[in-house]
């Protein structure tokens, strides 16, 4: 790793002010993918600054069908916030189930997101349901937050402060994992809002990142149920191909997932 | 350079070391307690988990100054007394190691999920919690095995003292 200077935020204020005193400083959240990718001299910011102590930016919130995340909210947090569990069931599903205990209790979903890994699960879960970005700066929709792989709206130094979700009627998350390294080969989130639409957002698969799949969002609309898509195909020419999968057989997965998903959410 | 102070094993301490100074490096080189290892360059074995504020953590993951003013317990932390925690206990009764690399790490990911399940654990889920661990060794099963017993032993301790 090479140098850097650590700094400890206090308020978001302090982030913000911290982060725009230096071009190369960067957000430290659960940092564990900023850590590893400094350590293999991938990035190299001048300065951190620790979001882990400021208060505005942690806990979970539930009322009135609305539930609020904070950016710094840790992924073993939603796993086991009970108030996550009866609002949005797939969604404490899906943090349960990111790399392993030691990364969950220290990874973010704030540090997911900026992070936009084409293979990280929460992409798929907050562009399913709609969910809000809240930063320091403005409100931004999922389907404009996340704008290919590794790339947000985010601004140089703008900070996600927290993520708003409306609780959907029904919601489920299917992951097949890599069985090295268990992120997505193809994680598929499944949603059905409360005015009757059904989105479905697909992670692990696609070139350009997570994306929306209108075929089995059309067929969930007006039949929600796993047998609804049996008659899918699954066009592959958008999908990932490499060592792991080719794109054919994560055109599949897709398919299986989006069913698994439809299953658990009931 | 960054000031840390913070609590390991119950014992207050404080050194200098670089921003950039992992937590793992913190432990074994300015505190010289080298039961916690190093087995990955890429953030995934776990030989180096130790416990920061009661969780379990990766301490490869983290640096020395955001762990500043928590409380540490490594594995050399556990036993008390000159008794092993029967976590311990049970990983030499169950032959749970072979080379012992993997051990601190595996022992301190057990106990925290011990304690998270509050002893309540089956196969399927001790193989599931262990996914952040890698043992080149043993083949899992010992290591599943002791983490079953020392769960058993452990809630019936619980119960007796409730009791
Ligand atoms: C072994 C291992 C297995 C993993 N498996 C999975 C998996 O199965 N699925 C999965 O989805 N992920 C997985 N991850 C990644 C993990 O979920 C990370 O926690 C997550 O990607 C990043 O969150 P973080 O809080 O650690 O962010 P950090 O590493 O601290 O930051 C990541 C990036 O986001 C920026 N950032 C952080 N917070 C903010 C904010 N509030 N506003 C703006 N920018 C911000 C940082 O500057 C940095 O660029 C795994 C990681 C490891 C080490
Ligand atoms: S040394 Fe920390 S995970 Fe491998
Ligand atoms: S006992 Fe050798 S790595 Fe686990």
């Amino acid at each position: 790793m090479y140098a850097t200077n650590y700094h400890r935020a206090s308020s978001v204020e302090d982030a913000v002010k911290l982060a725009s005193a230096n071009d190369e400083a960067k957000y430290l959240s659960g940092g564990q993918t900023l850590l590893p990718t400094m350590k293999q001299r991938l990035a190299a910011p001048s300065d951190l600054v620790d979001l882990r102590h400021v208060s505005g930016l942690k806990g979970i919130s539930v009322s009135g069908g609305s539930i609020r995340i904070g950016a710094a909210t840790t992924h073993a947090e939603v796993a086991s916030s009970t108030e996550i569990a009866s609002a949005c069931p797939g969604l404490a599903h899906l943090a349960a189930h990111i790399g392993d205990p030691h990364v969950r209790h220290m990874g973010t979903i704030g540090g997911s997101i900026a992070n936009n890994d084409p293979a990280a699960d929460y992409p798929a879960g907050l562009m399913a349901l709609n969910a809000t970005i809240v930063t320091n700066k403005r409100s931004i929709g999922a389907d404009d937050f996340f704008t290919g792989m590794f790339d947000t709206a985010l601004e140089d130094g703008e900070l996600i402060v927290a993520v708003e979700i409306k609780a959907p009627s029904k919601s489920g998350y299917a992951k097949f994992p890599n069985p090295a390294s268990r992120y997505a080969m193809t994680g598929v989130f499944v949603a059905k809002h409360g005015d009757g639409s059904v989105r479905v957002a697909v992670t692990g698969a696609g070139s350009g990142g997570v994306f929306r799949q209108s075929d089995i969002e059309q067929a969930l609309a007006s039949n929600f149920s796993a047998g609804a898509l049996d008659g899918i195909t699954v066009d592959d020419s958008d999908l990932m191909s490499d060592i792991h999968a080719s794109s054919a057989y994560r055109a599949n997965l897709v398919k299986v997932m989006a069913k698994r998903a439809v299953a658990a959410a009931g | 350079m960054a000031n840390v102070s913070m609590t390991v094993n119950g014992r207050s301490v404080s050194g200098q070391c670089e921003d950039r100074t992992l937590l793992v490096q913190f432990i074994r080189e300015n505190l010289g307690l080298t039961g916690t290892h190093v087995g990955c360059d890429t953030s995934q074995c776990g030989a180096c988990v130790v416990h920061v504020d009661g969780k379990a953590v990766k301490s490869c993951t983290m640096l020395a100054a955001q762990a500043d003013g928590s409380e540490v317990v490594t594995i050399e932390g556990l036993s008390s007394g000159g008794e092993l925690h029967p976590v311990q206990a049970a990983f030499r009764e169950h032959h749970g190691l072979q080379c012992g690399f993997c051990t601190p790490g595996m022992i301190m990911s057990a106990v925290d999920m011990i304690k998270r399940h509050d002893g309540q654990l089956d196969e399927k889920t001790v193989r599931q919690e262990l996914e952040g661990n890698i043992c080149r060794c043993t083949g899992y099963h010992n290591i599943v095995k002791a983490v079953l017993d020392a769960a058993s032993k452990m809630g019936e301790g619980a119960k007796v003292a409730a009791e």
